[in-house]
């Protein structure tokens, strides 16, 4: 690197790690990460505290909540070294993140690459600023690995769709304001050829969910059901299908990717910069065999981390394609091992589901089962490295 | 730091290396030099001199070509793709380290007069720290007497450096691989290389020989050892990339049941997560090299991730390697047993995963 741009990136460093010294209020800072910091935005959305909010918001005015997007569409135009380093100084500051969404992961991508200018300059900004919450509808009872088989179906009215049938598995259906979801348009073509990439309005009539209960304990997803939903082709001049009709599928593929990458960046096993095997030293683990796993454990996250930082990087030069299953398949089985051996360590204490000494692990160690299922299953990630990386032949 | 992506530079330095390696270093040289009984082929070592490979760490004003850690990982990693057996690691990685650290004279080393090896290990697992071999004063110098094993390119080099134990603690000495009292036997390895036991008896040295501070042998020599550890992970990635693509050809072309064998699921699926593994350890190798050349100091975590992922990774690919070429796998015309039996050498030279997984939990703060 040039050392006028390492300058630069100093520079950087000591005015954005001033601006969250002094910008981060209290109730967002110096502590262990918990479940209520997730700051989801949305119309409905009740902050955990007045902190959070006013985080958000001072994030959301710099931009900083969508740290890469460009400036014109609500975010702060930041390198990726950018990103980076103001990724670090939050952990550094030890200051939550000020939004995470459905939104920010996954639409806002597939937008950037397959939304008109109208439809960028609209729902983008809505996204950044915390305003609208997204939720997906990709899975059905009958498409789920089969994701291409999905059959809720969009009649075209001339000026409007009606839209039938039902999603599963739909995060956060209930507390979200809007959906993105893979709608059939045409059901003579091939089934991965008559999909569009619809977005509708989960206050439209028609629309009803209903919560599902996880293993966990919570419900955070649902069945969402559509009954002779008027979905109109455009809102003021917007479209509600992204990208071509019944070309949705070349959208949710795109979405997909950048969805896997996210679930298996959560599998780099340190949280708010501290890894399972620190947490173990603090608890003044002993256990011989607990701790051979930690150090392997320790080893492979911190290669993966690593890895998620060059795959970005390389991702910036030109695409990794297909090759990115491996962060989702890699990352989310780390991350179960990881929370494995959490429950191993903790013992009986943290088989309640709220312990004083671990508070939620139990459940915790629950819903990371998923993390090989959303988003594409474990097998399916292997399919798709044997056959498009490895090109190994179908049967 | 740089980013873990390769740079324009390192891609020709990578294209430049395989394209000789695969005409000049088949695996089936490594063959000849067994049927042979060499631990590696002269010819071979002299044109990578000629390359400026020995030099790699060496300074430019001593004729080397200074290119740097990163780039000596990646003539490692090609090396190991193939199985090219050769000094390199033992001198122009870790024996130019070690001078170049204590300010002396690296020459020789870049223009191929000289070849090293490093005499460290006593017992069958690598341990510095416990190293007995005594070196006692004796008038204005020292006589050597102990014992060192495993001692990669013994029987072939023209010095060894060795570690003993002084008065003034741990010191590291640059010897005459043929001085009196000085005795080496070969130790025949299953990877076929020049390995060797050393026997020193009054072996007499002077102060000139000293590397370094007479009590401070790790001050040149703990960096040597994590440059060269540093390159036998990349040595054992390129391995783990060479017999997993034997692998997936041959998964593509034996045919079982009337289809290839490569259609079978569980072979995919398994296939698919070996090339996990691969791409998570080429991170971790590709942060070891730039660490030692941007944060020498502070490489010790990165070097030791890395050499702990790339022998596991090794041996899992060459498990599964045998495992899917199923009873050609396990002959002896076949290479894939090549990559096995070194696979499990380097994966024990200077510091096997227990080792090394050790030593990122204490740099983690997990265990004292
Ligand atoms: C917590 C959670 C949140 C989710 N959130 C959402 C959401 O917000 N929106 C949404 O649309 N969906 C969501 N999903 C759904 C998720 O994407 C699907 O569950 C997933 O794609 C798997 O589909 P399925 O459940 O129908 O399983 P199936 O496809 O029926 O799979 C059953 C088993 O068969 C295996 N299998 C399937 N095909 C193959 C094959 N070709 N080779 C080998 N094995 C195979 C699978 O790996 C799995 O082990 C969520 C799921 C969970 C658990």
């Amino acid at each position: 690197m040039a050392d006028g741009d390492k300058q630069a990136l100093a520079e950087f460093r000591a005015e954005i790690a001033d601006w969250i010294d002094r910008t981060a209020p209290p109730e967002i800072r110096d502590r262990d990460f918990s479940e209520d910091d997730i700051c989801w935005g949305g119309k409905r959305f009740v902050f955990a505290s007045d902190g959070q909010k006013a985080w958000m918001e001072a994030c959301a005015e710099r931009g900083l909540t969508a740290p890469m997007w460009p400036t014109e569409y609500g975010g702060a135009g930041l390198t990726r070294a950018q990103d980076k380093i103001f990724k670090e100084e939050l952990d550094r500051l030890r200051v939550k993140k000020p939004l995470d969404s459905f939104g920010l992961w996954m639409l806002g991508p597939a937008l950037l690459a397959f939304g008109t200018e109208d439809q960028k300059k609209h729902f983008l900004p809505q996204i950044t600023r915390g305003e609208i919450r997204w939720c997906q509808g990709y899975s059905e009872p009958g498409a789920g690995s089969d994701l291409a088989s999905v059959q809720t179906w969009a009649e075209d009215k001339g000026d409007h769709w009606v839209v039938n049938g039902s999603k599963i598995w739909t995060s956060y259906a209930d507390k979200a304001d809007w959906i993105f979801a893979l709608i059939r348009t045409d059901r003579d073509a091939p089934k991965h050829k008559g999909i569009s990439f619809m977005l509708i309005d989960m206050e439209s009539e028609g629309v009803s969910t209903k919560p599902i209960k996880l293993i966990s304990g919570k419900s955070p997803f649902c069945e969402t059901f559509f009954t002779n939903v008027k979905v109109p082709k455009d809102y003021d001049g917007l479209s509600s299908i992204v990208g071509e009709e019944n070309r949705g599928w070349d959208v949710a593929k795109h979405l997909l990717t950048h969805e896997r990458e996210m679930i298996g960046g959560g599998g780099s096993g340190l949280t708010g910069g501290r890894s399972v095997g620190t947490v173990l030293a603090d608890e003044g683990q002993s256990d011989p065999v607990i701790l051979s796993r930690a150090m392997k454990l320790e080893v492979d996250s911190i290669a993966m981390a690593l890895t998620l930082d060059r795959y970005k990087d390389l991702a910036k030069q030109g695409g990794v394609g297909n090759a990115s299953a491996m962060l989702k398949y890699y990352g989310t089985e780390l991350n179960k091992d990881r929370f494995e051996l959490l429950m191993s360590a903790g013992g009986s204490e943290a088989l309640k589901w709220e312990s004083d000494a671990h508070g939620t692990l139990a459940p915790e160690w629950l819903r990371t089962k998923a993390n090989s299922i959303e988003g594409g299953t474990s097998e399916v990630m292997l399919e798709i490295l044997s056959k498009r990386v490895l090109e190994l032949p179908a049967r | 730091m740089t980013t873990l992506v390769a740079t324009e530079d390192e891609v020709m330095l990578r294209d430049a290396a395989h394209g000789y390696l695969d005409g000049a270093a088949p695996v089936r040289n490594l063959r000849e030099n067994r049927e042979a009984g060499r631990g590696f082929d002269p010819k071979v070592w002299a044109e990578m001199v000629e390359m400026g490979w020995a030099g790699v760490l060496v300074p430019e004003d001593q004729g080397g070509s200074d290119m740097g850690f990163a780039a000596a990982n990646i003539l490692a990693e090609e090396m190991g793709r193939t199985l090219v057996s050769s000094p390199f690691l033992s001198t122009a990685v870790i024996a130019a380290t070690a001078l170049r650290k204590a300010g002396r004279d690296a020459s020789r080393i870049a223009s191929g007069e000289a070849i090293y090896a490093l005499a460290v290990d006593e017992g069958p697992k690598f341990d510095p720290d416990g190293c007995a071999l005594r070196a006692e004063a004796a008038g204005n110098g020292f006589k050597l007497s102990g014992a060192k094993t495993f001692v990669a390119e013994g029987m072939s080099a023209d010095r060894v450096l060795v570690l003993a134990r002084a008065h003034a603690g741990l010191t590291l000495f640059d010897l005459d691989a043929r001085a009196a009292g000085l005795s080496r036997e070969k130790m025949d390895l299953v990877d076929s290389r020049d390995h060797a036991d050393l026997t020193f008896d009054d072996v007499e040295a002077t102060g000139e020989d000293v590397v370094g501070e007479v009590g401070d042998g790790m001050g040149a020599l703990a960096p040597a050892l994590r440059a060269g550890q540093a390159a036998v992970s990349a040595e054992l990635l390129g391995l783990s990339a060479g017999a997993f693509g034997m692998t997936t050809d041959y998964l593509k072309e034996r045919k079982q049941f009337g289809v290839v064998i490569g259609t079978f699921q569980a072979l995919q699926h398994r296939a698919a997560h070996l090339f996990s593994e691969i791409e998570v350890t080429t991170s971790a190798v590709m942060n070891a090299g730039r660490m030692l050349d941007e944060a020498p100091d502070e490489a010790e975590l990165a070097v030791s991730l890395a050499k702990a992922r790339a022998s596991e990774t090794a041996g899992l690919a060459v498990r599964e390697g045998v495992q899917m070429h199923g009873g050609i796998g396990m002959t002896d015309e076949y290479d894939m047993g090549f990559y096995m039996k070194r696979a499990r050498v380097a994966a024990e030279w200077l510091g096997d995963y227990g080792y090394h997984a050790a030593r990122v939990a204490r740099a983690r703060g997990m265990v004292a």
